[in-house]
């Protein structure tokens, strides 16, 4: 389903209370002059369809392909990322973690929602639910489970709880048999849910033959 | 303060239900993107910050804040902002017709669609200058305090009283509990690594540790 379906609504239905409660207030902004209708679309537009995912799978996709790169990544994530041109805001502050062989890192905000928006886009439905924010920091294997995701109990586990304005990139781990790979196939493997660590990045099976 | 919002640990919620990656869309209504991009550009006038708009949600009553969905929560917080500083009254928000005379110095701070795309324009520095030198460096343990603030803070009660190492120090930043009551100052902040164990017992994942970032306020030494 695109993400214009939702728009469709079915007219037989009257709106909801939700749903006319913002748009008489985004109505009385307009009269008051405090939003611009243009700029209030040009927002939304930004978050619906430039910012997302793929921001943040270009950068792990070129930090699996060129070695420099993914050094300069970990050493100054800042500077890495801005070369690339994703700032903006919310990711004012990155730091990236590293899954290895030895480590698998898991990203939450406990007490709300934040995620890293110029990587990542806005965050799904389930990062910002409780269950999710409970949940992460006391069983982060029992959620990755939740995810079909089983990690190693020789892997330590890190759980970064987002409590300050510092933001938190997942690395993902380059998946194997992908040696002689280019950038741009290396793209398909990393999925938004490797880039939170909540999974692990897509085997090569899973996009055909190399 | 002790709110719903503070949810680290808490076990009564049920399990994830996370859409499919593919096809979740970034918005699930037409509502929730206006409140979305309202919140965005009313932020930008510069009277209230992000700790305050936070503040807000977490006061919203408990039962409430459950039962909301998280654009609903943000809708309410809004709604509060907008009043608290006059640039909607009470009135107003009950008819939805303009009454009630905008503050001075408001309608030219009013973000246009060229600055929204501008995007040095939409972000924050949250970097402030130290009062003091940090108090703390990597490798040292830390106990985070056992606070209760009524106002804001970002020290969340699953880590409070416990024993952690400071793994990085972050510098000087906003200092979110005098922020929320609009003190701009910076204050040093770490991140601090918890071993599961430390928090929670026996039930703690095997081999599994917790990064948090706390400030300085936060933290006393510890052996």
């Amino acid at each position: 389903m695109s993400h214009h379906d939702h728009y469709d609504h079915d007219h037989t239905e009257p709106p909801s209370d939700i749903e006319l409660r913002v748009k008489a207030l985004e109505s009385l902004l307009v009269e008051k002059g405090l939003v611009d209708p243009e700029a209030l679309d040009a927002v939304i537009d930004l978050y619906e369809d430039k910012i997302g995912p793929s921001n943040g799978k270009r950068v792990v996709a070129h930090a699996w392909a060129d070695e420099e790169f993914k050094q300069w990544l970990l050493d100054d994530p800042n500077a890495a990322i801005a070369s690339m041109g994703y700032v903006g805001s919310q990711g004012e502050q990155v730091r990236v973690v590293e899954n290895t062989d030895d480590v698998h890192n898991l990203v939450v905000c406990t007490l709300c929602s934040c995620y890293p928006w110029p990587l990542l886009g806005l965050p799904p439905v389930w990062y910002k639910s409780a269950p999710y924010r409970a949940q992460a920091v006391a069983d982060p294997r029992g959620v990755m489970r939740q995810f079909g995701s089983e990690i190693p109990e020789g892997k330590e586990v890190r759980v970064w709880d987002s409590t300050s304005e510092m933001r938190y990139l997942v690395l993902p781990q380059r998946p194997a048999g992908t040696e002689g790979w280019n950038e741009e196939q290396l793209y398909d493997l990393v999925t938004r849910n490797s880039m939170v660590g909540v999974e692990e990045a897509r085997s090569p099976a899973t996009v055909g033959a190399a | 303060m002790n709110g719903v919002h503070d949810m680290g640990g808490m076990q009564s919620f049920g399990p994830v239900r996370p859409e499919p990656e593919s096809e979740e869309p970034v918005f699930h209504a037409e509502w929730e993107s206006r409140v979305y991009g309202m919140s965005r550009l009313l932020g930008r006038l510069g009277l209230w910050n992000l700790d305050k708009s936070r503040y807000n949600r977490e006061q919203l009553p408990p039962a409430e804040y459950l039962a909301n969905s998280y654009y609903e929560n943000w809708f309410a917080g809004l709604r509060k902002q907008l009043v608290a500083t006059g640039l909607v009254s009470e009135e107003e928000l009950q008819t939805y017709r303009a009454s009630a005379p905008v503050p001075d110095g408001i309608m030219e701070r009013v973000v246009n669609a060229e600055q929204v795309r501008a995007v040095p324009i939409m972000t924050t520095s949250y970097v402030r200058p130290a009062s003091a030198p940090p108090r703390f460096a990597p490798g040292d343990r830390v106990r985070a305090l056992n606070r209760h603030p009524r106002g804001h803070t970002r020290e969340p009660r699953y880590v409070r009283g416990h024993v952690g190492t400071v793994r990085e120090h972050y510098g000087s930043q906003l200092y979110p509990d005098l922020s929320a009551e609009g003190v701009d100052e910076g204050h040093h902040l770490y991140s601090v690594r918890f071993d599961a164990s430390e928090l929670w017992g026996e039930s703690a994942n095997a081999n599994s540790v917790v990064y948090v970032d706390l400030w300085e306020d936060y933290l006393e030494p510890a052996r």
